[in-house]
């Protein structure tokens, strides 16, 4: 049995349908969204390289690079923001993050 | 034969693991998972010839992200229990969502195919006979310097937010004052007392 492209983004899709429902899961605690976030990133990339080498152009993997990095500071700064709250508020209920009433 | 058996041994792991990763009990887990989920991943980009982006996907997601999780995961003390209230009455509404984007998803994954025009029009076509970091290097630090700068920059911003969040400031706590030491001398440092005999000081 080939393994083409459309087996890939198969398994692309699966992951980020994964990540979403992550998301509507856990909606208290915002470490496993973070962590679903994280996930529906890894699917993007899988994406990218996948279409990068069926495609043969390196430019994919080139923005999954770029993927990589902004989802490394994201995971730094969402959980930087975590920490203060912590410390301000004594817990991580998402709920509770309604201050700016926005 | 054997790529295909290794794409669905890594790609079932994936997904498995990735569904631990939303519902394991306990957070801990959850980050075990998903490094097992971007381990597998990152054998998928092997797979694709994408061998320098697996390399840093172990290095950047398990060095560094996963440990961070993990590490935040573990300083907080949070009730997880607590949290996981409810849970029951996300799934409905959530499972719907998801079914939806997945449908939407293969819908759209179906009837994929290469054009013989779009392959006339790649920027950069994979060279022969190069590595794939070696190839990736070429392209990045010459036609995508300034994406490449831009990441970079990201990663910087992200650092300094990172501290600025974090940092704190504690009153009472004795700290080095490294001024006050460099401008020290003999004369204000050291004090000569002669002692008589007897008597003390």
């Amino acid at each position: 049995m080939e393994i083409g492209l459309s087996q890939y983004l198969t398994v692309a899709a699966i992951l980020f349908t994964i990540g979403i429902f992550g998301i509507f899961l856990n909606r208290k605690n915002v470490i496993v969204i973070l962590m679903s976030v994280e996930l529906i990133l890894l699917s993007v990339n899988i994406n990218l390289v996948a279409f990068s080498a069926f495609l043969g152009d390196l430019v994919g993997q080139v923005f999954a690079l770029l993927v990589l990095t902004v989802a490394a500071g994201e995971a730094a700064i969402g959980l930087a923001i975590l920490v203060t709250y912590f410390r301000n508020r004594g817990t991580i209920a998402v709920e509770d993050i309604n201050l700016m009433k926005g | 034969m054997a790529a295909a058996l290794f794409f669905y041994l890594f790609s079932a792991i994936a997904v498995a693991s990735a569904v631990m990763v939303i519902s394991a009990r306990n957070p801990v887990h959850s980050v075990l998972f998903l490094i097992l989920c971007f381990f597998n991943a990152a054998g998928l980009f092997v797979l694709l010839g994408a061998e320098f982006l697996a390399m840093i996907l172990v290095v950047v997601y398990v060095g560094a992200v996963a440990v961070l999780f993990l590490f935040v995961v573990m300083m907080l003390d949070v009730d997880f229990v607590e949290l996981r209230q409810g849970l029951l009455n996300y799934l409905p509404i959530g499972g719907v969502i998801g079914l939806i984007v997945l449908v939407e998803l293969a819908l759209a994954v179906g009837g994929w195919v290469i054009s013989p025009a779009s392959l006339k029009s790649r920027v950069a076509p994979l060279p022969e006979g190069v590595t794939n970091t070696e190839a990736l290097g070429r392209v990045l630090y010459t036609d995508f310097i300034f994406y490449f700068q831009a990441a970079g920059f990201v990663l910087l911003v992200a650092m300094v937010g990172a501290i600025v969040l974090t940092l704190r400031h504690k009153e009472g706590v004795k700290r080095q004052n490294i001024s006050v030491q460099v401008a020290r001398s003999p004369a204000t440092a050291i004090e000569v007392v002669k002692v008589k005999p007897g008597q003390g000081i």
